[in-house]
This record gives structure tokens, C-alpha cells and sequence, in this order.
């Protein structure tokens, strides 16, 4: 005998593993034990091959590997003794899974023993097929299989059903085969055959219709089985609690379910039996409450009449208030099927499950809280919500986050109005503000926002949640952000709701909440930086506090975080340096669009992706054409992305609204007479864009940077934003060129320089082709493809008139594209009534072929609306090829739009 | 499938007994293991017997120093489930004479044995005791 195989016994190594102090003991006596299983493995050892194979069934439930012990298996499967075939197939069944190739190898064993004289070696060999045979062997064994599904023995008759599962689940194809068998087992007396019998039937029903539409004739069977069941006399083998065989009861429950789902004829068959089963079953007894549980769901799974639904409603109202949790949970699980059939009976519950929701018990709490999620509806949303909010208060903490996600979504999906909407808001973000997700707090913005009549009662409550629940972050950040918006509500009282009281802030009240908010150790970067802007809104909503302010953000410009840093400095300044522009650029954001909110929270996944690609377009190329700096063609793809045409734009119309316009128009004419800057000496407004720029530009790494941390933080709510994402290396670069601010010929120029950027070549393409007198021009808006054809191209530019910012002058640039000359050239075009129109007449009539020269032809338009409606146009072409007149429309719909219009983008993203 | 998995845990929290009817991983029933005897042994007495872990639950019953831990499919009917593991445990009590954790330990090959007579590939096979023993018998008589 070989000293190493014959080891230690069974029982010695479970002792030794018990022993063992630490996982570091129990892996070294594993490792000794397989390595001395290994060495038998190769020896070939007979004798302890039993005996190794148990060792490692033991291992194998630690959670060893035990690999090397499967060729094992098959041997002793191969061997002729029962005590050796038995343990061969339980480590067949344990070591090895169908995925392995050895399995295969077993197939010939298990062939030969499913045809064995001895009714214990078919037992094994059926049991071992059904745990973990693969298509393969099904397909192999299905014949002997199908045979032994009539065997004389019912032990073996009962495994060959189960047998049938795995292989049914296998091969679908198979079901068919099986239908005629498995009925014949439904009218066994013995109990493992009947119900191995019908569970086979349940699982054929699923595999297919076929199965379930000929199962559905044999339903008087089951129902008559099932009454026997109930009726016979006390079998002490199969009792349980007084109640016989309640496996079998509740299987054959939940196959009928399924033989009547759907079908009223067989559910008819089946409604007394479920009646019977209802009434009579014991309830004070486990057994007794799991046959009626299944009853239950029966009941409301198949065509059921109403009063047996009643019935099974009653069943359900009885669990409901059993003491025993077990049979709570149940209940609750099963209300959430009967809301689909009756909702009234179990609205009427809604008391007691909400109770529920309190329990003490997680599993419990969860149910419970779903189920209150199905049961609300616009005339219980009230009080439901009114009791969740009051639970938020004393819930788990690890409840709180399951609990606030669906307040949330009960209250958006069912407010009745904004004020209940925004109060309940409110209260849960004092609450749970850490709990709630980035959304919810964000569509909170978008209403508010849209609420005018309550931004003063809002923007008080705010402040009231902050003195209590400073802490939650959410509800600082939406606070922060209503006191930077409407801060002066806060002051003076205004819209005071009916019975709510007055309260009197300072201004240096408000600040010192929001510096609060900013210096808290707890808050992050959001906030922090939301706090900051809200302090330069404040600083020139509150004057007087206006250097208290600054000295706040100031000390933000050692901050470690480059955003904050950033913030701070350009805020510095422009507190400093700016009081001309302050006013306008603080001016109050617009009101948000909910519509354009809601379709972008749809379609937030893919409309994130393709903002961060434009947008990081932007700063690469596109904005070099612009001497300031301001992106504005990325204006329109953004907002096509998001579906907000410039019309949708809520624009508030007051004058400081075109401060970036204004802003850039000090920069392109230092000697316009601008009201907003008359005060600024003729040299001090290119300083005060040279300045700007460079506080965009400290590094190009920062001006990476700012575009995504920008879009993450959703603060980007000031127009500021829109100059603080843009510097780019190369536009600092033109900016340390002061020369050409004046001109945007110069930047063109510039563009066409090697170092100029493709994408601009592209967009001002029109342009470079064409020479043209743009001395006179501003640069606030590129230049357009206004319309093009085959066979012609029509392009505009634009310049607007110093202090008439509603008057754009449109230089039209038409080149033909065709071979042929163009006679007779008339172009027209159409706007809309609150657009007057000036056409000049066209430098000529006669359009030389193949884009060998243009036609130009200036059109001046004055929108009485501007700043509220976006320019529109309709064109008409008529001209002569070769004496054949041709005409030609075309709409234009894609005028650059105005600056705005990226502010409140950059809010969104 | 009802029955995904029967797992046996003592007080401690060792495993005595995993008989899984889907393919797991060594490393998967490692962390599947871990996770649900810290959810469910960290549960009370008047707590439900019921725990929903990942996409199944787990319905359990602690017999004194052991935890019967079976994992079944959704829509599996719980009370059935427990009234089985209290069919398990009877029949084991009835085999081995008030079974406790080191019969499990030392007779792993016949617990398994038993089990394999009353669940197959996830479906119950036999609820008689003793026709669930009489094979277990039979092999004890003639070793």
C-alpha cells in the first residue's frame, strides 16, 4: 500500500479542520490532504479511492478547488459495487457541471445504469442525468428516459419525471414526447409520482402552448386529485399539521394557475375546488397558510368570478394583520399582484400597509414600500405622501435612500400643484437632502423657476430649511441658488402667501447664509461652487454689501480646486473692475424650460455624449474665428440637440439682457457710444476684454478643465460661465495680438494662416472664397450657408449697427455653381411681420458660371421684437439659363441666435 | 427551477453542508456564501424569514446553533419553502436522532444523500420520510 495515499481517514481530516484556530491553519491541512489525494489520483490508487473522493466533497464545500478529483468520479461510477457507484455520482453531481468536457465521458455509464436490473443504480443514474445533464445527453438519453417514465417502480417513475424537466429544459423540441407520459402520471396514487408528475406538466406548459392547450383537457384530474387530497382520511406518511401532502396541494394549486390563466372554460372547472380549498384549510398552521397563500394567487391568477376574488381578497386582509411577519410579508407580496385586478379592495388595505412601511423588518419595509408606491393616485397623493415624509424623519438610515427615491417620484408623477410640489420638495430635502439623486433636485430648479408667483415664498422657506438642515447638501445647493436668484425676496417680503408669516432677513443675513454654505467643511465642490456665484449675484442685488462679498470670494483664490480658484478670481474682478457691466451680466436667469428639461432628462444619456463632443469641439477650433472668444456658432447645434429652437427661449426682455452682446461690442468698437459703457474711457474697453480674456485663459490645462466640471456641476447658471468655458490657447494667443481686435478681416487672415484651424476654413468657407469689404462689419455673429442647391450658393453675413442691436445688416454673397451663366438674377425674399426688410439693389443681374465671381447685394432688417423672436426668412432665386427661367426657395431658420440662448444650455448640461 | 440552492451555516457562519442546482464558480459560491449568511444571521427572531438578495430570495430557518438557508425563485411560495426546510430537518432528526451540527459534519455524504431524495435539479422529488430514508437505510445495512 503506498504510504502516501492511505493518508488520514475521513473522520481525521474533518477533526483536523475543526481544530484549526485560523484560515491559514484550515488551508494547510487542505493543501497537505490534496496533495495527498493528488498523489493517489496518479498512483491509481483503488482501494481509498471512496475515501478520497469524500475527502473531497468536503473540500470541495469549504470552497477549495477540487478539479483534479473529477476523473475520479467516472471511475467509480464505472465500478460494479453499489457503496462505489453511490459516492461516484454524488461527486459527479457536486465536482462537475455540464459545462465540462469529462461529463461527456460519462454518458456511456449512465446509459448502462439507466438500464440496470437494480431499481436503487436506475435512481442514481436518473437523479445524477437530471442534476446536471447537458443538450447533448438529453438528446442521448431521452429514450431511456421516456421508458422509464413507465417503469413498474414508482421511485424510479418519479425521478424519470424530474429527469424529463431537465431534459425538456434542454431540448424544447423534446416537450412534445413527453405530454402523453406526464398525463398518465397525473392519475398515480402515489404521492412522489404525482407531484414529480406535476411539476413536469407545469414546466411542459411553459415550454410550450402546444403542452398547455392538451393539458388544459385534463383539468377535471387534477381538480378531482386535489379533492381527494383534501377529503382523505389522516395519512401519517405524507401529514403535516393535520393538512395531507401540502407540497403536492400547492403544486397542483400552481398548476391549475397556469392551466387557467387566460382560459375562462378552465377556470370554471376549477372554481369550486378553489373555493373548497379557501374555506376549509386550516389557517393557524404554517402548512395551512402556505396551501391558502397559493390559493391566493391562483385566484387571481386565473378567470376567476368576482366572488371568489372577494374571498381571496378577505384571505389577504386576514395576513395582513397576522401577528406572525412571515405571513405579513407574504401578503404584502401578493397584494402587489391583486392592484392589478381589483384596486379598490386593496386601496382599502392602504392603512395597514402603510403601517408596514414602519416595521421594524427590511424585508418587510420593502414590500410594503412598493406596494404604497402602486396604491397612490391623484386623490390619496395628499395624505400618503404626508405620512412618508413624517417616516422620513425617524426611517433607518439605509432605508432613507429607497424611501426618498420613491417620495420622489410619487410627488413629480402626481402633485397637483407647483406650491404642494415645491413644499413637499422642500420638506424631503431638509430631511434627506443627502439622499436624493442629482435629478430630483434639478427638475426642483427647472419649477421653481417656472413658479414666479412663489419665488419669494420659496426663496424664505429656503432660507427657514437652511437654519435647521444646513447639512443636507441638496437642499444647500437649491437654497444657495434661490437666494442668488431672487435674494431681494428675501428682503422685503414680497408675495407673502395667505397665512404665512412675514420674516424679516438683512442682506447680510442672506450672505451670511450662503458664506455659511460656502465655508462649511462638509460641502463639496458643487455647492461651493454654486455658493460663489450666488455671492456675485448678491453682490449687486445687496450694494452695500457688495465688499463684504467680495472679500468672501477672495479668499477663495488660494482654493486647491481649480474651478473654485478660477471662480473666484474672475468674480474678484469683475466685482473690482467691472461695476459698469455687473448689473446686466448678474441680471436673473431666464425662466427655465421645463418641456426642453423634461425631453432632455429622456434623452439625457445620449444627448450628454454629443454636448460634450460639441462642446469640446468648441474649444479646439471654432472659437478662434471670434476674437472675444464667445462660441456662439456652437449656439445651434446645442440647441437643435436639445430641441430648443430660439423660439422656445424664454427670453426676459429687459436691456441688460444683451450684455454680452454689448460687451463684445466694446470690444470690436472701443468708440461706440454705448449707454452701458460711455463711462469707460475709449482705451479702457479693449482693457476690459483683454482683461476678461485672460481670466479665461490662466492656463490652457484650466481651460481644458472648466468645459467638463462646468457640465457636471449644473452651476454653471451664470452667463459668466459662457466666457469661463471658452478660452482656449488659441484665442489667447490672438488676444496678446490687441491690433486686430478692431477687425475681423484680421482674423480671417489669421484663419487662413497654416495655423489656422481647419473647421474655421470650413465655416467661413463662403468667405475666404469670396473677397469681401468687412472693414465695416462687427464680428458678433459668423457667417452663414443661408442656402444652397445644386446648382447655387447663397451665403450671409452679418454686422449690426452700433446701439441698435435690433437692426442686423446682411451682406448676401450669391455664387453660382453650375456651368451655365445665370441671367436676369432676382432675389427676393419674405419675413415675418414684426421683421421690417430693406433690400438694396444687387451689385449686378448676371451670375458668371462655375463660381467664377458673385453677386452681392445688401438687405438691412429691423426686429421690433428683438430680443424675444429670433430673425426668420424665406428666399426666392428667379433667374435665366439660357433663356429658361428657373426659380429657386429656401428658408432660413438657422440665423445665428442670440448669446443667451448658451447660458441657459450650459445650465442644462 | 424552484429551489436554486440549500445551504447548511452554523452560528459562526461556516458552511456544512451547499448543494447548488445552478452552476456557480468556486469564487462565486465563496461570495454568494458570505453575503447572504451576513445578511440573514444578522436578522432577529421576530424578523420574517425571508430575504431578498440579487434577483432571488433566500428563505431561512435557524434550527439552534444552525441555519437552514434555502434560495429560491421569485415567485416561489415562501411558507412552502419553509415548511421544506422543516421536512429537511425532520428527516435528518429522524435519521440520525436529534441531528446536530458534527452529524452533518461526519455523515456529509448522507445528508447529501437524503437531500438528493427529496430535491432534484431544483424540484421536490419525495415528501415521505420514510421513503425518503429507506434507500439511505439500505446502504447503511449492507456496509
Amino acid at each position: 500500500m503506498n504510504p502516501f495515499s492511505s493518508g488520514t481517514r475521513l473522520r481525521d481530516m474533518i477533526r483536523a479542520i475543526r481544530a484549526c484556530k485560523t484560515a491559514a491553519e484550515e488551508r494547510a491541512v487542505v493543501r497537505k490532504e490534496c496533495a495527498a489525494i493528488r498523489a493517489a489520483v496518479s498512483e491509481n490508487d483503488q482501494d481509498y479511492r471512496h475515501r478520497n473522493l469524500a475527502k473531497l466533497m468536503f473540500i470541495h464545500m469549504l470552497g477549495y478547488p477540487t478539479h483534479f478529483g473529477q476523473m475520479e468520479c467516472l471511475k467509480l461510477i464505472a465500478s460494479a459495487g453499489f457503496p462505489e457507484k453511490r459516492i461516484g455520482y454524488l461527486g459527479l453531481m457536486l465536482l462537475l457541471d455540464e459545462r465540462q468536457e469529462v461529463l461527456m465521458l460519462v454518458t456511456n455509464s449512465l446509459k448502462q445504469d439507466l438500464n440496470h436490473g437494480n431499481q436503487y443504480i436506475v435512481g442514481l443514474a436518473l437523479c445524477a442525468l437530471g442534476n446536471i445533464c447537458s443538450a447533448e445527453m438529453a438528446r442521448d438519453l431521452a429514450p431511456e428516459v421516456e421508458k422509464l417514465l413507465q417503469s413498474r417502480d414508482q421511485n424510479i417513475r418519479k425521478k424519470a419525471a424530474l429527469c424529463s424537466i431537465r431534459i425538456v429544459r434542454k431540448v424544447p423540441d423534446l416537450a412534445e414526447n413527453f405530454m402523453g407520459p406526464a398525463t398518465t402520471l397525473l392519475k398515480e396514487k402515489h404521492h412522489g409520482v404525482l407531484i414529480t408528475g406535476v411539476q413536469l406538466c407545469t414546466e411542459l406548459c411553459k415550454a410550450s402552448t402546444e403542452a398547455l392547450d392538451y393539458l388544459r383537457k385534463h383539468t377535471d384530474s387534477l381538480v378531482r386529485v386535489l379533492k381527494d387530497l383534501m377529503a382523505s382520511p389522516y395519512a401519517p406518511e405524507y401529514d403535516i399539521s393535520g393538512i395531507t401532502d401540502p407540497f403536492l396541494q400547492i403544486r397542483i394549486l400552481r398548476l391549475l394557475r397556469m392551466l387557467g390563466q387566460g382560459d375562462a372554460d378552465c377556470s370554471d372547472c376549477m372554481n369550486d375546488i378553489l373555493a373548497q380549498v379557501a374555506a376549509k384549510t386550516e389557517s393557524n398552521k404554517n402548512a395551512g397558510n402556505a396551501i391558502l397563500y397559493e390559493c391566493v394567487a391562483a385566484i387571481m391568477g386565473i378567470e376567476a368570478n368576482s366572488g371568489l376574488r372577494v374571498l381571496a381578497i378577505n384571505i389577504l386582509g386576514r395576513f395582513l394583520s397576522n401577528r406572525d411577519n412571515n405571513i405579513r410579508y407574504v401578503a404584502l407580496n401578493m397584494l402587489m399582484k391583486a392592484v392589478g385586478v381589483d384596486t379598490q379592495a386593496v386601496q382599502r388595505h392602504r392603512t395597514t400597509i402603510l403601517e408596514c412601511v414602519k416595521d421594524s423588518d427590511a424585508s418587510i419595509r420593502k414590500r410594503a414600500l412598493e406596494l404604497v408606491f402602486l396604491l397612490v393616485n391623484d386623490s390619496n397623493v395628499k395624505p400618503l405622501t404626508k405620512e412618508l415624509i413624517e417616516y422620513l424623519e425617524v426611517s433607518d438610515p439605509d432605508f432613507k435612500g429607497d424611501l426618498t427615491a420613491k417620495i420622489c417620484s410619487i410627488v413629480e408623477k402626481f402633485s397637483p400643484d407647483k406650491l404642494w410640489y415645491i413644499d413637499q420638495m422642500l420638506k424631503v430635502l431638509s430631511e434627506a437632502g443627502n439622499y436624493v439623486k442629482d435629478e430630483v433636485w434639478h427638475a426642483l430648479i427647472v419649477v421653481i423657476s417656472n413658479a414666479s408667483e412663489f419665488h419669494g415664498y420659496t426663496v424664505r422657506s429656503l432660507y427657514r430649511a437652511l437654519q435647521t438642515s444646513g447639512e443636507q447638501d441638496s437642499l444647500v445647493r437649491v437654497a444657495v441658488w434661490c437666494i442668488g436668484e431672487y435674494g431681494e425676496m428675501l428682503l422685503n417680503n414680497v408675495g407673502v402667501l395667505d397665512g404665512k408669516e412675514p420674516m424679516t432677513v438683512t442682506e447680510s443675513d442672506a450672505v451670511d447664509v450662503v458664506e455659511m454654505a460656502l465655508k462649511r467643511h462638509m460641502t463639496d465642490v458643487t455647492t461651493r461652487a454654486m455658493s460663489l456665484i450666488a455671492l456675485l449675484k448678491l453682490s449687486s442685488r445687496f450694494a452695500p454689501c457688495s465688499e463684504r462679498i467680495r472679500e468672501i470670494i477672495n479668499q477663495q483664490k488660494g482654493s486647491l480646486v481649480l474651478e473654485l480658484q478660477q471662480r473666484s478670481i474672475e468674480f474678484n474682478s469683475i466685482i473690482q473692475k467691472h461695476q459698469n457691466i455687473k448689473p446686466a451680466l448678474v441680471e436673473r436667469m431666464p425662466v427655465l424650460d421645463e418641456a426642453a428639461y423634461i425631453g432632455k432628462k429622456a434623452s439625457s444619456s445620449s444627448a450628454t455624449l454629443s454636448t460634450e463632443k460639441t462642446s469640446h469641439s468648441n474649444s479646439s477650433g471654432v472659437t478662434v474665428s471670434l476674437p472675444n472668444g464667445v462660441t456662439k456658432p456652437p449656439a445651434a447645434p446645442l440647441v437643435d440637440l436639445l430641441d430648443l429652437t430660439p423660439d422656445d427661449v424664454p427670453v426676459s426682455s429687459s436691456s441688460g439682457g444683451d450684455f454680452l452682446q454689448d460687451l463684445l461690442g466694446i470690444g470690436s468698437s472701443p468708440n461706440s457710444s454705448l449707454p452701458g459703457v460711455s463711462q469707460a474711457p475709449p482705451t479702457g474697453g479693449a482693457d476690459i476684454l483683454l482683461d476678461l480674456l485672460s481670466i479665461g485663459t490662466p492656463s490652457p490645462v484650466s481651460a481644458l478643465n472648466t468645459v467638463p466640471t462646468s457640465q457636471d456641476n449644473m452651476s454653471s447658471v451664470s452667463p459668466l460661465e459662457a466666457l469661463s468655458t471658452l478660452p482656449s490657447p488659441v484665442s489667447s494667443a490672438q488676444v496678446s495680438q490687441p491690433s486686430m481686435l478692431g477687425s475681423v478681416k484680421g482674423t480671417i487672415d489669421q484663419s487662413k494662416q497654416p495655423a489656422g484651424v481647419a473647421p474655421v476654413m470650413d465655416l467661413l468657407d463662403g468667405l475666404s472664397s469670396n473677397p469681401l469689404s468687412l472693414d465695416e462689419s462687427n464680428p458678433l455673429y459668423p457667417s452663414i450657408i443661408a442656402y444652397q442647391s445644386n446648382t447655387l450658393k447663397i451665403a450671409f453675413s452679418f454686422s449690426k449697427q452700433p446701439g441698435k442691436p435690433q437692426i442686423t445688416l446682411i451682406q448676401a454673397t450669391f455664387t453660382n455653381l453650375s456651368s451655365n451663366v445665370y441671367t436676369d438674377f432676382v432675389f427676393q425674399a419674405a419675413v415675418p411681420k414684426f421683421i421690417q426688410l430693406h433690400l438694396d439693389p444687387a451689385s449686378s443681374n448676371v451670375l458668371p458660371a462655375n463660381g467664377n465671381g458673385s453677386i452681392t447685394q445688401s438687405l438691412s432688417l429691423n426686429n421690433s421684437h428683438h430680443g424675444q423672436k429670433a430673425l426668420a426668412m424665406r428666399l426666392r432665386i428667379n433667374y435665366k439659363v439660357n433663356n429658361e427661367s428657373k426659380k429657386e426657395d429656401g428658408q432660413i431658420n438657422n440665423f445665428p441666435s442670440d448669446p443667451r440662448c448658451l447660458c441657459m444650455l450650459t445650465f442644462f448640461n | 427551477m424552484g429551489i436554486r440552492f440549500v445551504l447548511l451555516v452554523n452560528k459562526q457562519g461556516q458552511t456544512r453542508l451547499a448543494q447548488y442546482y445552478e452552476h456557480l464558480t468556486i469564487q462565486e459560491r465563496r461570495a454568494l456564501e458570505g453575503e447572504i449568511v451576513r445578511k440573514c444571521l444578522t436578522r432577529t427572531e421576530n424578523q420574517c424569514s425571508f430575504v431578498e438578495h440579487r434577483n432571488y430570495k433566500v428563505v431561512y430557518r435557524r434550527y439552534a446553533s444552525l441555519f437552514f438557508l434555502v434560495g429560491v425563485d421569485n415567485d416561489e411560495n415562501e411558507l412552502a419553502i419553509l415548511e421544506f426546510i422543516h421536512l429537511l430537518v425532520e428527516t435528518m432528526d429522524r435519521h440520525f436522532g436529534n441531528v446536530c451540527e458534527l452529524d452533518i459534519m461526519f455523515h456529509l455524504e448522507k445528508a447529501h444523500f437524503m437531500l438528493e431524495e427529496m430535491v432534484m435539479n431544483g424540484y421536490i422529488v419525495e415528501t415521505s420520510k420514510s421513503n425518503i430514508l429507506t434507500p439511505i437505510q439500505l446502504l447503511d445495512k449492507a456496509s
